[in-house]
């Protein structure tokens, strides 16, 4: 793999990132199975090389990017940001990448923008889980423009001072570091800008359980557990529990966007 | 064969499943001191009790329908593998409740009576505990047979509710509890269709 380095940013957190190890062998990542090992054990017959993202919909300069022009060396920075899963854990990640506003700016936005949809790879010969009706396929997201305009959303190509490795999202993936770990989709091939609320998958399947806003909330429990409180990855066997914070510690930079939403009803 | 099987098995002695059933309990503290559990230890502790847990309840149950249609005799061995199976379940409970909740005491009280999952998981548990605290032959005098073989038929409400607590505990539905889960009404129904044993001397006869 090749080294990356990404200049330091002031919107990292100083908390200690996790280990490696951890971040890439615990992962949800369904393309490639349910379990929290399997993205690690069958994520290496993913080809990401080559790989182009196709930017399309309400934009000026439509086409395919390849990773490099997206994420060019010497515009790279390191994210180090906060990860809280639906499922209560969290994690500490170093994030390489780039903020994903200067590439839309660079694909020209058109004023009926007011989302922007994503989509993962389809590939089941290479993406085993994509042969079971565990979700439905291809993988989807979306954010509201403004939200995806944000200085905290980052398209990120690399990891500890390396690429991704592939079960963590290779070669680009989004990081929405203030949602629930499901908004963050992986291995993106296709960026829409579009003038609807676009489908997200895990909202699409279960929609009392998963909203389209997916902001961390721990006033706002999934119906099925509690999210007022988190577990830390690598804390150990008793290392306790933390409490959630509201958008998981982001609320200063992003509160504002969601000023005067019921985020009970908007979850 | 049949009658070798069970003379094979009236010489095991009880103990011996007992030693045998806590092989798991000693891979599982194995793996735990040797750091082979994988990223997050907590969960892989908690999985592995409760997933051992419900594999004793299915191998208690099974105990009467083996021997009224193959003839074959665990009945020795039915309270050792009942509690095997709370032993199990009852240090899945602790894992949960200092490992994984950090004796948060209110949360973990909220969570009981709210979550489905914990609802079906503690419920099945409380029926598990009042069949563990009377399987023995105490019990067994002081309640009369009558009430202490009703009382212990909640290993049937039980068992299902074990399934019913793992699979509401996912985000996307398991195949493997959900199999379990016909195991164990396959099991039930057993009871229901082969109410007494066969009697295989009867069959042959009318041959």
């Amino acid at each position: 793999s090749w080294a990356l380095t990404g200049k330091p940013s002031a919107l990292s957190t100083d908390q200690a990132p996790n280990t490696l190890e951890e971040i890439t062998n615990y992962n949800n990542f369904y393309e490639f199975g349910t379990g929290k090992t399997d993205p690690a054990r069958n994520a290496g017959a993913m080809v990401t090389d080559p790989w182009s993202v196709e930017i399309d919909g309400l934009v000026d300069r439509p086409g395919r990017y390849g990773v490099d022009d997206l994420a060019p060396a010497n515009a790279l920075e390191e994210r180090i940001y906060r990860l809280r899963c639906v499922e209560a854990w969290s994690m500490v990640i170093p994030w390489i990448g780039v903020p994903l506003a200067g590439i839309l700016d660079r694909a020209g936005v058109q004023p009926g923008a007011k989302f922007v949809a994503f989509e993962t790879l389809y590939r089941p010969e290479q993406m085993p889980g994509q042969n079971r009706p565990i979700l439905d396929w291809p993988y989807r997201e979306g954010l509201r423009l403004d939200e995806a305009m944000h200085p905290l959303t980052i398209l990120a190509t690399g990891l500890y001072g390396d690429v991704l490795p592939n079960q963590n999202g290779a070669p680009i993936r989004l990081v929405v570091p203030w949602k629930y770990g499901f908004k963050s989709i992986k291995s993106v091939v296709k960026i829409t800008l579009t003038d609807r609320q676009p489908v997200a998958t895990w909202q699409a399947m279960q929609p009392s359980e998963y909203g389209f806003y997916a902001n961390v909330n721990p006033q706002v429990d999934h119906p099925r557990w509690s999210q007022a409180t988190e577990r830390r990855i690598g804390a150990g066997l008793f290392g306790g529990r933390e409490e959630t914070a509201m958008f998981n510690g982001y609320g200063d930079q992003v509160a504002s966007l969601y000023a005067g939403m019921d985020l009970a009803r908007d979850y | 064969m049949r009658a070798s099987i069970n003379g094979a098995l009236r010489g095991v002695p009880v103990w011996a499943v007992w030693l045998g059933g806590l092989v798991p309990l000693g891979l599982l503290v194995w793996d735990t001191m040797a750091g082979n559990l994988g990223i997050d230890p907590v969960r892989d502790i908690e999985f592995r009790l409760g997933r051992t847990a419900l594999y004793f309840l299915i191998a208690s149950l099974a105990v009467t329908p083996l021997l009224r249609i193959a003839g074959i005799s665990f009945m020795k061995f039915r309270r050792a593998l009942g509690l095997l199976c709370f032993t199990y379940a009852g240090l899945h409970v602790l894992a949960w409740a200092v490992m994984d909740m950090a004796l948060l005491w209110g949360a973990m009280a909220r969570d009981v009576v709210k979550r489905p999952y914990l609802v079906f998981g503690m419920a099945a548990f409380l029926m598990l505990l009042a069949l563990a605290l009377t399987s023995n032959n105490a019990s067994i005098r002081r309640m009369g047979s009558a009430s202490w073989r009703g009382l212990h038929k909640l290993a049937y409400v039980a068992a299902p509710l074990v399934t019913l607590h793992w699979i509401w505990a996912l985000k996307t539905f398991p195949l493997e509890p959900v199999l379990w889960l016909g195991v164990i009404l396959g099991l039930l129904a057993l009871r229901v269709v082969v109410p007494r044993p066969l009697r295989w001397g009867a069959v042959r006869a009318l041959r």
